[in-house]
């Protein structure tokens, strides 16, 4: 399988500098996620990848050998699109067999290429259907359908799901989840929604801005963010930021704002020694806040609950800080009282400590 | 109460009444008046009910009048000529023009100027053109070294040459359409054919033309209706001529009416141009009714899932 390397790729459009030099490098039968929000270059690097967009300056290669001269459809590579992008007059199998019909492969080898994938999709049915006449989801397996079908080394997705209803992308996304195990290839897919982006990738990338904020496993990025752009644009709901100024509290490195206090693990205090400026953004995910009856000395938040959201198992608490929001995630059966002043706390290596200025994690 | 929603029901209709009326009168008094007429031997120093009411004869003239079969024959040979070459050049030009390059806008505007043009000037710009001694062409022609060539005045060049002036004419008026509906097209669409491994050709035609053939049919109807009743240019290059090489079916019924006088015989010519063009304004209808109910019968399947 091909190993796909961005190097230093920049975008422009006349003098609006979309990408400011991208460099990544995927690693075999990797499934990459590449997610941010809208404007941020994802769906440009994709573009650029698949050769239907121009490349500025910068290079992509392909198992070393630079592609950015080839037309597209000689950079051994197949896409999904967003809305589809299938043939309107031809039916799903012609849809699918476009490709091969012009290579001129022999016929039959085209029908049990078609037959195989449309077994695999669950189309085998709509073969002589045309897209109007198929649903969202149907078109979107003939759209995958047509890129498995031509067996290339990597697969491209802008925004596959994002047209489809809620229900359907989650079984969608299993099914992608699934076909990736299978067929084993390299997958580059772009997304804006987080969810998608955790549940599917080896490798997520974070893009904001035309920069890489930063890439890695879902893991990593959810466990150690390096800024809070990626913290908070991973996880649901998102994570909890709330400004401190560090503190020494008996000898314990602590950050205190209004309305809460929290004691820092020993390495980041170490870290907060050496840092020049003392103002700090804390990041807290709603899911590390735990209720206590008693009032911790070094790890105390004075929360005020405002609303409590029941999704099911859990409950999400909107609840103030002071002035600023904070959301707590708990299990349903934790009834408690709002519009009180209530005691929550956090596990120190549970604190993500940013710089507020620059916003970097320490 | 009865009464009341009775008279709701009908105001609308009471309200749209004097419009229709007058568009009905509009539309079938001159109708009805060519149609009465073509059952008449009149001549236009009578006035119409003096004339002498004499049933199918015209029409059985028509039938054994080989000069009007001529002028037809001439007639569907010149929309075929015309119609055939205009959606290739123009659809040609469209596909070649559908991109971004500067300036582009100015070029579309300079490409539909002819279509602007009243007819009876691009007649006399093209005699002139074509004129044998003075005439661009010939001028060109002869300093290039090649013989002059007899343009309206041989019975062979005169149909070339009215054809050529029609598709500069109206070669813009399909141009303009496939320009139109060729940016309709799904972008996606045709970048999903690049990676698929399509060239530009390969594009062109199997994405391209297969999604504009709903236009270019509506197109091509429409330039045939007015393919077969084109007069001013015909007229006034080569009024018919030479001989009737060039007399199609709208400048006979003229000449019919005009210079032999038969009022009755010109209307029976009209009445058989109308029912050809009826049948072709049908078929458009008919197409138009066929792609509406499977856009429909489309939408149906996907909302049942």
């Amino acid at each position: 399988m091909p190993i796909i390397e961005l190097k230093n790729l920049v975008k422009r459009y006349g003098s609006f500098k979309v990408l400011h030099g991208i460099n990544l490098k995927m690693v075999e039968n990797e499934f990459t996620v590449f997610v941010g929000p809208s404007g941020c270059g994802k769906s440009t690097t994709l573009r650029m990848i698949a050769g239907l967009e121009t490349v500025t300056a910068g290079d992509i290669t392909i198992n070393g050998n630079s592609i950015i001269n080839l037309e597209p459809k000689s950079r051994d590579l197949a896409m999904v699109f967003q809305d589809y992008a299938l043939y309107p007059h031809m039916n799903v199998a012609k849809n699918m067999s476009f490709a091969l019909r012009l290579q001129r492969a022999p016929k039959a080898e085209i029908k049990q290429k078609v037959e195989a994938v449309a077994e695999t999709l669950g189309l085998t049915d709509f073969l002589h259907r045309k897209p109007g006449e198929l649903s969202g989801g149907q078109r979107q397996r003939v759209a995958i359908g047509r890129a498995l079908i031509r067996d290339s080394g990597t697969f491209l997705f802008d925004e596959p799901l994002s047209n489809l209803d809620a229900k359907l992308r989650g079984k969608m996304r299993a099914e992608l989840a699934l076909m990736h195990q299978r067929v084993n290839k390299n997958m580059i897919y772009v997304t804006h929604d987080q969810i998608e982006a955790m549940t599917l990738a080896d490798r997520i990338v974070v893009m904001h801005g035309g920069h890489i904020q930063q890439h890695g496993s879902p893991q990593e990025l959810f466990n150690e963010p390096c800024n809070k752009f990626v913290a908070g644009f991973l996880g649901s709901p998102p994570m909890n930021f709330l400004d401190g100024d560090v503190i020494s509290k008996n000898g314990v490195v602590c950050v205190e704002g209004d309305g809460f206090i929290v004691a820092v693990s020993d390495e980041k205090g170490k870290a907060l020694n050496e840092q020049k400026s003392k103002q700090i953004t804390i990041g807290v995910r709603p899911s590390d806040l735990t209720y206590s009856e008693e009032k911790q000395a070094l790890s105390n938040f004075a929360l005020r609950v405002v609303v409590s959201e029941y999704i099911g198992t859990q409950s999400v608490l909107l609840t103030k800080c002071f002035t600023q929001d904070v959301s707590v995630e708990l299990k349903s059966d934790q009834i408690l009282p709002k519009n009180k002043i209530l005691n929550f706390t956090a596990l120190a290596d549970k604190v993500h400590l940013f710089d507020r200025v620059t916003e970097i994690a320490i | 109460m009865d009464v009341v929603k009775k008279i709701n029901k009908f105001t609308p209709y009471m309200l749209l009444a004097p419009a229709g009326i007058i568009l009905l009168l509009a539309l079938l008094y001159p109708i009805g008046y060519m149609v009465y007429a073509s059952f008449l031997d009149w001549s236009p120093s009578q006035h119409i009910g003096q004339a002498e009411f004499i049933g199918l004869r015209n029409y059985i003239n028509l039938w054994n009048d080989a000069a009007f079969f001529e002028s037809f024959g001439v007639t569907l040979k010149f929309a075929f000529f015309v119609v055939v070459l205009e959606m290739i050049i123009g659809v040609g030009l469209a596909l070649l023009l559908d991109r971004e390059i500067r300036g582009m806008s100015v070029l579309r505007v300079i490409f539909i100027l002819p279509m602007m043009i009243a007819p009876i000037v691009v007649g006399l710009m093209w005699r002139y053109m074509y004129h044998p001694t003075v005439g661009v062409f010939n001028r060109t022609l002869k300093e290039w070294g090649f013989e002059s060539i007899p343009w309206l005045s041989d019975s062979g060049w005169a149909f070339y040459g009215v054809i050529i002036a029609d598709v500069w004419q109206w070669t813009p008026f399909i141009f303009i359409l496939a320009l139109a509906a060729m940016q309709g097209l799904p972008r996606s669409a045709l970048e999903a054919a690049e990676l698929d491994g399509a060239g530009e050709w390969q594009k062109i035609v199997h994405i391209k033309l297969p999604l504009m053939l709903p236009v270019l049919i509506i197109t091509l109807l429409l330039r045939l209706i007015d393919a077969f009743k084109v007069l001013e240019v015909v007229l006034i290059m080569t009024n018919g001529g030479p001989g009737l090489s060039t007399e199609i079916l709208a400048l006979r019924i003229f000449r019919t009416a005009q210079e032999f006088q038969e009022l009755g015989y010109s209307a029976a010519m009209s009445n058989i141009l109308l029912i050809l063009l009826m049948l072709l304004t049908i078929a458009m209808f008919v197409y138009n009714k066929i792609q509406e109910n499977r856009a429909s019968k489309m939408c149906a399947m996907i909302e049942k899932g």
